[in-house]
C-alpha cells in the first residue's frame, strides 16, 4: 500500500483531473464574462475593456489566482498527457477492427487528443494576447492604460484568426461535453438523482460557453466598429 | 462382511455429529503447519474446503482447469440454497429438512450423512451472509425465503435467480483471502491426471499444466476431490463444457470405489437441442411449469406438420391439443415431480408427437396464463369490456414481470418469441447423484483420498432435491471435512513433505505422459468429440431418462466398441507440451467412455425403478399407479460400489446396506397421497433449480 | 445442417511471444440456430479434419455465467448485443455472407496464451488483494438476520456482486481500464454492514493491485457498462471513486 498517497495512484491522477478540470470550468466563466465585453466597440466601451485588462493583470488577489490558474493548465496537461500514456501502455497490440461508436461518444474517447489540440491553442492563444499585454510594447488608450481592444479588434480583422479561434472553441465544447459530468463522476460524486441534473449542465456549459466565445471573433470581424 | 464400513458414529441420529466431532483426533496448531493438503476443484466443495483448511493452518494446494477458481460450474446453479432455518415460522425443523431429503432420495441415502447435511445447513446460511453474499432480503432487512415446486415449507434462500453464482463468489473470496495470505497455492489452468498411491495412502497428484503442458508432481499428506459430477457423459448436458470425471475416474482406478453411478438426474425443463451442432444444453427454471401448461398436439398429422415447418404451434385449436401431464395426472397437472414430467414428454415424443425438427421437444405454453393475468389485471384496473387484445397486453406484462430474462434468454437462443409462440422444451440430464464411495468422514476407500460435493454419492439418494446441491457442497467443505480430514492426518504429524521423486510419482507420471504421447502420436482421423457425441447418444437413448435390460446390454456393447475406435482412431492435433485444447478433450473423453460402461452396468444390475433411475421392466403395469416406478426394498436397499478390477467393464460389486431407522421405508404413491391434500408433504422431488 | 456461409478473420498467435497474425477461414453450413461458439466448434472440427491447428478460444459453461468465453467480435467485446456474453450470441445475428472479425481481448495485463485465448489472472490477485470479508469459516457465528439489510442495500450490492469477471470491461475501454471490475466488487461490500470494517483497507489494496498489474486509467467513457453482459453501473465507479478519496484521505 505504498503509492496510496494522494500522489501516485490511478484514481489519484483523476481526482488532480477533476480538481484542476472544474477549476478550468470556472475560470472560462470569468473569462468569458470579461471577454463579451469585446462586444463593445464604442469609445468608452474599448476604454472600459482596457481598464478592465489592466485590473486583471495587476491586481494581487489576481495575480495569485492566475498562478494558480498556469499550474492547473500545466498540472492539467502534465497530468493529461502521464495518464494518456499509461493507457497506451495498457493495450500495446491495437484491435485490428474496433467499433467504438457502439459504445461511446466519439468524444469520450479522443480527450487526450482534444486536450492536446486545446493546449497548442493556449499556447497560440497567449502568444498573440497575453505575452503581447506584459511585454509586447503596446501603445497606450485616452487613459493610460495599455490599448489591447486594439490589439484584438486588429487580430480578428484577419480571416484565418477568426477560423482558428471558432474552430478552437469546437474543440473545447466536445473537451467540455465530456470533461465536465466527466470531473463529478471522478469525483464519486453521483447521485440517481443528482447525476442527470449534473450532466444536463454539463451539456448547457458544453454548448454554451464556447459558443460564447466563438461569438465575439466572429463578432468583431463582422462588425469592425 | 462387506470391504465397506461406512463408519457411522454410534448414538442416536441428532447426536451422532456431535458425539463424532467430540472424539475425533484433532492436530494441533504447530503441526498443521507441517502438513500439506491438496485440493482438486473449487467449485462450492473445494472452495470452501480449501479456504477453510488453510485458515485451520494446514498448506494447501488447490487446483482447477479453468483460468480462474471462480469458474466452477457451481456457478451456473439458479434456484437457490436449502437451510433449515424456520424463519418462516413454517413448521421446518432440521429432521423435517432431514426427512424430506431422504425421502426425495427414494430411499437410497445415507440417513446419519443427510442428518448431518441438514443439521449444518443452518451453519452455512450465516457464514455466507458474514461473508458478504447478498441474499435476498425483505423490507425489513431480513433474510427472503422462498418455497420450490411445492414443499411444505419456505427453506430456500436465493439471490435473484444467481444463487449459486454468489455462494460461489463467496467462497471464491475466502478462497482468495487465503490465497493473498500465501496459505492457499492456486494453481489454475491445472488438471488433475492421476492420484499417487504410496503405502496404500494417497500421497499426491500428478497434474498437467495446461499452458506448458508440463506434467507436474505434487505430494501432500491428504487429497480432496471436489471435482462435481460427470453428466457430460451424456455429451450433451447442462454441465458446462469442461465437467468431467477424469480425476474422480483415476481415484476409481487406484482403488477408490464409485457408488451408484447409474443415478442420474433429469430436468425437464430444458431448451431442446435444436441441430447436430449441439454442444450443450440450457436449463430454464423450473418455476415456469406454475404458471405453462404442457401439451403436444393430440394428431400425429398436426405433429409432422409441425415438425415439417407448415405449421405452428399457435394453428392447433384447442380441440387438437393433448395437455398429457393434465390428461395422466389430474390432480397435479403440470406440477409433476421432475422425473415424472421427463418420462411423460419422452414417451409423447416417442410416439411420435414431438414438436421440433428433431422430434424431441413439447409445448410450455403460457396463452392461458396470459388471458387469466389478463383478466384479473383488467379488473384490477377496472375497464370495462376490454379487448382480446387489451387483455393480451396486460397479461403479457404480468407474465414478463415474473418470468421476464427467462424468456428473454429463450428468445435469444431459440429466436422465437415466446410470449406469441408456445416454448419449446424437453428434458436434460443435469445432475449426478452417483459418485466416489464415501464414509461418514467423506474418506474414499483409499486412505487418504477423499471426495466432497457432487463428485462423491453420499447425501442424494437416487434423487436429489432441489436447492439441495449447494446446500451439500458447501456442508462438506465448510463444515464437515475440516473435521474429518484432522482425524485422519493426526497420524500424520510426523510424516515430514512427501517425497515426490519416489517411484510411485515416477510410475504414475509415466502412465500419464504414455497416455498423452500415445494421443498426440496417433494418425487417426476423427475429432474427439465426434467419438463424444456417439457415446453421448447411446448413453442418452439406453441409459438415459428409461432403461431396460436389452438396451443397457446393447448399450454396453456399443460403448465398446466406440472405446476400441476411439483409440484407434482419434486424432488429436498440436504437441503434448503446449496449449492443446484438444489434447484436454481427448484425456476427458477416454475415461468417460470407461466410465459409460460402468453406469450401463450398475443400471443392469439393478433391478428396480427408484429416483432417477427408471427401468421399464419395473414399473406399476397397471392401477391408478399405472406407469409408475417400482421400487425394490427387499433387495435392492443398498449402495452399489464398484471396485475397479484392472480394465473397463471388469467390476466388482459390493454392497453397502442402508438401514433405516428414522425414515420409514414408503411404497411411493405421489398419486395417491397428493390427491387427498392439495399440497402434499411427502411427495418426493418437485423442485426448481 | 445451416445455409449461412460466413468469411472469418481470427487472430493467430502461438504463444505470449508470438507476434501474430489476422487470418481468414471460410465456413459453410452455418445454422441460424447455432451459438457463436457452436460455429467455432464447426470450423474446428473442419480444421482437424484437414490436419490443421484449430483455433484456441476459451469457454466453459455456455450459459452466461461463468465468464470464461472472451471474444472481441466486429469491434466489439462478446460481439453485438447487449446483456448477453459470447456463448449467449446466436448466429441469427449474422447475415449470410458476412465477414465476422474475432479477435482476442487485448490488454496488457491479459497476455494472449494462444491464439483467442488470455491470461486473466490479474483479475485474481485483485481479488486476492483485498476483495474479501476477512471471516473464517466457524460454526459458531452470529445468526444470518442478526444484523439486517436495507433491502435497497442488499439489492444494489447484489447487482454489484453479479460481475462474472469476464474481462469485456478492459477489453472494450479506449484505455484498457478495469475499473468495471475493480469498482463492483468494493462497492459490493462498500454497501453492506460485513464489509465496511475493513472497507479502507480493501480499497486502497485493491485500486494499488490493479495499477500495478498494467491497467489503464478511468475516463469515463462508459464504454465498460454498455458492453457489461451483467448491465453493471458506472455508478459503481463512482461508488469506488468516492470510497478510496475517503480512504487516502483519512488513513493514518
Amino acid at each position: 500500500m505504498a503509492r496510496t498517497a494522494l500522489l501516485g495512484s490511478s484514481l489519484t491522477k483523476k481526482y488532480w483531473m477533476a480538481l484542476t478540470g472544474l477549476f478550468l470550468c470556472l475560470f472560462l466563466v470569468i473569462h468569458l464574462a470579461g471577454n463579451l465585453q469585446l462586444l463593445d466597440a464604442s469609445p468608452e466601451g474599448r476604454l472600459k475593456f482596457n481598464a478592465y485588462a489592466k485590473f486583471m493583470t495587476t491586481f494581487p488577489l489576481i495575480k495569485v489566482v492566475s498562478y494558480l490558474l498556469y499550474f492547473s493548465i500545466l498540472f492539467h496537461a502534465f497530468d493529461g498527457i502521464l495518464l494518456a500514456m499509461q493507457n497506451r501502455q495498457a493495450r500495446p497490440t491495437r484491435y485490428v477492427k474496433e467499433k467504438p461508436s457502439a459504445n461511446r461518444t466519439w468524444y469520450s474517447g479522443q480527450m487526450a487528443l482534444l486536450g492536446s489540440l486545446l493546449l497548442v491553442f493556449i499556447v497560440l492563444h497567449m502568444k498573440h494576447f497575453w505575452y503581447e499585454m506584459h511585454w509586447g510594447g503596446l501603445p497606450v488608450d485616452a487613459e493610460g492604460n495599455t490599448d489591447l481592444f486594439t490589439v484584438v479588434a486588429a487580430a480578428f480583422q484577419e480571416p484565418l484568426y477568426v477560423v482558428f479561434y471558432v474552430v478552437a472553441m469546437a474543440v473545447l465544447a466536445f473537451h467540455l461535453l465530456h470533461g465536465f459530468q466527466s470531473a463529478f463522476q471522478s469525483l464519486g460524486l453521483n447521485h440517481p438523482r443528482y447525476t442527470p441534473i449534473i450532466k444536463n449542465v454539463g451539456v448547457f456549459f458544453g454548448v454554451v460557453v464556447p459558443i460564447l466565445f466563438a461569438l465575439i471573433p466572429v463578432w468583431m470581424f463582422a462588425f469592425p466598429g | 462382511m462387506s470391504k465397506l464400513d461406512s463408519k457411522i458414529p454410534p448414538g442416536p441420529i441428532d447426536k451422532k455429529w456431535t458425539y463424532h466431532k467430540g472424539h475425533m483426533r484433532i492436530v494441533a496448531p504447530a503441526n498443521k503447519r507441517r502438513i500439506d493438503v491438496i485440493v482438486v476443484g473449487t467449485g462450492l466443495a473445494g472452495a470452501s474446503a480449501a479456504a477453510s483448511l488453510a485458515e485451520m493452518g494446514y498448506n494447501v494446494k488447490a487446483f482447477c482447469f479453468q483460468d480462474s477458481a471462480r469458474r466452477a460450474h457451481s456457478i451456473a446453479a439458479q434456484g437457490g440454497i436449502n437451510a433449515a432455518k424456520n424463519y418462516m415460522n413454517d413448521g421446518d425443523s432440521t429432521y423435517r429438512l432431514f426427512y424430506d431429503t431422504v425421502k426425495g432420495g427414494d430411499y437410497r441415502a445415507r440417513e446419519a450423512n443427510v442428518y448431518r447435511l441438514a443439521e449444518v445447513s443452518a451453519n452455512i446460511i450465516d457464514q455466507c451472509v458474514a461473508q458478504g453474499v447478498p441474499f435476498a432480503r425483505d423490507y425489513g432487512g431480513l433474510l427472503d425465503n422462498r418455497s420450490f415446486g411445492g414443499v411444505q415449507v419456505s427453506r430456500t434462500f436465493y439471490a435473484r435467480g444467481q444463487t449459486g453464482q454468489q455462494l460461489l463468489l463467496g467462497a471464491y473470496s475466502a478462497l482468495m483471502r487465503q490465497v493473498g495470505k500465501g496459505t492457499v497455492k492456486m494453481y489454475d489452468r491445472h488438471e488433475m491426471l492421476d492420484v499417487v498411491i504410496v503405502d496404500g495412502k494417497a500421497r499426491g497428484i500428478i497434474a498437467r499444466n495446461l499452458i506448458t503442458g508440463e506434467i507436474e508432481r505434487h505430494g501432500a499428506h491428504a487429497v480432496l476431490l471436489c471435482t462435481g459430477g460427470y453428466g457430460n457423459v451424456f455429451f450433451l448436458s447442462t454441465n458446462a463444457m469442461g465437467s468431467n470425471v477424469t480425476a474422480a475416474w483415476k481415484a476409481h482406478k487406484r482403488g477408490a470405489f464409485f457408488g451408484n453411478p447409474c443415478y442420474t438426474q433429469i430436468h425437464p425443463t430444458c431448451i431442446p437441442v435444436s441441430g447436430t451442432h449441439q454442444s450443450k444444453l440450457t436449463l430454464m427454471s423450473e418455476s415456469l411449469r406454475n404458471d405453462g401448461r404442457i401439451w403436444v398436439p393430440a394428431k400425429l398429422e398436426d405433429a409432422k406438420a409441425i415438425r415439417e415447418g407448415k405449421k405452428k404451434g399457435s394453428d392447433i385449436p384447442e380441440a387438437d391439443r393433448d395437455y398429457y401431464l393434465e390428461r395422466r395426472y389430474p390432480a397435479f397437472g403440470n406440477l409433476v415431480p421432475r422425473d415424472v414430467a421427463s418420462r411423460a414428454a419422452k414417451e409423447r415424443c416417442d410416439a411420435g408427437f414431438g414438436v421440433n425438427k428433431t422430434g424431441e421437444a413439447v409445448y410450455l405454453d403460457f396463452s392461458a396464463a396470459i388471458e387469466r393475468y389478463g383478466k384479473l389485471q383488467a379488473n384490477i384496473l377496472k375497464l370495462e369490456n376490454p379487448s382480446k387484445e387489451k387483455i393480451r397486453e396486460l397479461g403479457e406484462a404480468v407474465v414478463s414481470e415474473k418470468y421476464g430474462n427467462l424468456f428473454d434468454m429463450y428468445e435469444n437462443i431459440v429466436g422465437e418469441n415466446p410470449y406469441k409462440e408456445p416454448m419449446k422444451i424437453y428434458p436434460a440430464v443435469h445432475y449426478t447423484m452417483g459418485g466416489l464411495w464415501v464414509d461418514y468422514n467423506l474418506q474414499t476407500t483409499v486412505p487418504g483420498l477423499f471426495a466432497l460435493g457432487e463428485a462423491n454419492f453420499s447425501d442424494h439418494g437416487a434423487n436429489r432435491l432441489g436447492a439441495s446441491a449447494l446446500m451439500q457442497g458447501l456442508a462438506d467443505g465448510y463444515f464437515v471435512i475440516p473435521y474429518t480430514v484432522g482425524d485422519y492426518l493426526a497420524d500424520d504429524i510426523r510424516t515430514g513433505p512427501i517425497d515426490t521423486k519416489r517411484p510411485e510419482f515416477d510410475a504414475a507420471e509415466k502412465e500419464v505422459t504414455d497416455r498423452i504421447n500415445h494421443f498426440i502420436n496417433n494418425k487417426g482421423t476423427k475429432p474427439v468429440d465426434e467419438f463424444h457425441r456417439r457415446l453421448g447418444k447411446v448413453m442418452w437413448d439406453k441409459c438415459g431418462m428409461a432403461r431396460n435390460e436389452q438396451g443397457l446390454k446393447e448399450a454396453i456393447q456399443e460403448i465398446r466398441q466406440i472405446r476400441a475406435e476411439f483409440w484407434k482412431d482419434v486424432r488429436v492435433p498440436g504437441k503434448a507440451n503446449e496449449f492443446n485444447q484438444e489434447l484436454e478433450k481427448a484425456g476427458r473423453v477416454a475415461d468417460f467412455l470407461e466410465l459409460g460402461e460402468l453406469m450401463c452396468m450398475d443400471a443392469l444390475h439393478r433391478n428396480e425403478s427408484c429416483g432417477g433411475h427408471f427401468r421399464e421392466e419395473y414399473q406399476e403395469m397397471e392401477g391408478p399407479q399405472q406407469g409408475e416406478a417400482k421400487r425394490d426394498d427387499a433387495n435392492f436397499a443398498y449402495v452399489a460400489a464398484w471396485e475397479w478390477l484392472g480394465e473397463a467393464g471388469k467390476a466388482e460389486l459390493h454392497k453397502e446396506p442402508l438401514t433405516f431407522e428414522e425414515v420409514k421405508l414408503t411404497q411411493r404413491s405421489y398419486n395417491k397421497d397428493r390427491a387427498n391434500c392439495s399440497v402434499d408433504p411427502s411427495v418426493r422431488r418437485y423442485t426448481t433449480r | 445442417m445451416g445455409n449461412m456461409k460466413l468469411t472469418l478473420k481470427i487472430w493467430r498467435q502461438n504463444g505470449p511471444n508470438d507476434k501474430g497474425r489476422m487470418e481468414t477461414y471460410p465456413v459453410n453450413d452455418v445454422s441460424e440456430d447455432m451459438s457463436f461458439l457452436e460455429m467455432l466448434d464447426v470450423l474446428n472440427d473442419q480444421l482437424i479434419r484437414e490436419g490443421k491447428d484449430p483455433v484456441a478460444f476459451d469457454h466453459d459453461c455456455r450459459e452466461g455465467i461463468c465468464g470464461m468465453c472472451s471474444l472481441f467480435i466486429n469491434g466489439e467485446p462478446h460481439g453485438p448485443g447487449r446483456g448477453i456474453t459470447t456463448c449467449q450470441l446466436h448466429m441469427r445475428k449474422f447475415k449470410d455472407g458476412d465477414t465476422i472479425f474475432i479477435e482476442p481481448w487485448r490488454s496488457a495485463a491479459f497476455p494472449v496464451i494462444k491464439d483467442l485465448s488470455t491470461n486473466r489472472s490479474a483479475f485474481d490477485r485483485i481479488q486476492a488483494a483485498g476483495g474479501f470479508v476477512s471471516v473464517n469459516t466457524s460454526g459458531n457465528l452470529v445468526d444470518g438476520n442478526a444484523v439486517p439489510i436495507p433491502k435497497d442495500d442488499a439489492d444494489k450490492a447484489f447487482d454489484a456482486a453479479t460481475c462474472i469477471g469476464c474481462g469485456a470491461c478492459v477489453a472494450t475501454c479506449p484505455n484498457g481500464s478495469a475499473m468495471l471490475f475493480v469498482a463492483a466488487k468494493v462497492s459490493q461490500f462498500a454497501l453492506l454492514p460485513q464489509g465496511r470494517p475493513e472497507a479502507k483497507r480493501r480499497v486502497l489494496a485493491m485500486v494499488d493491485q490493479m495499477d500495478k498489474e498494467g491497467f489503464g486509467n478511468c475516463s469515463n467513457t462508459g464504454a465498460c457498462e454498455v458492453e457489461c453482459p451483467k448491465g453493471i453501473s458506472l455508478e459503481h465507479i463512482a461508488r469506488m471513486n468516492r470510497e478510496y478519496l475517503a480512504a487516502s484521505v483519512t488513513k493514518e
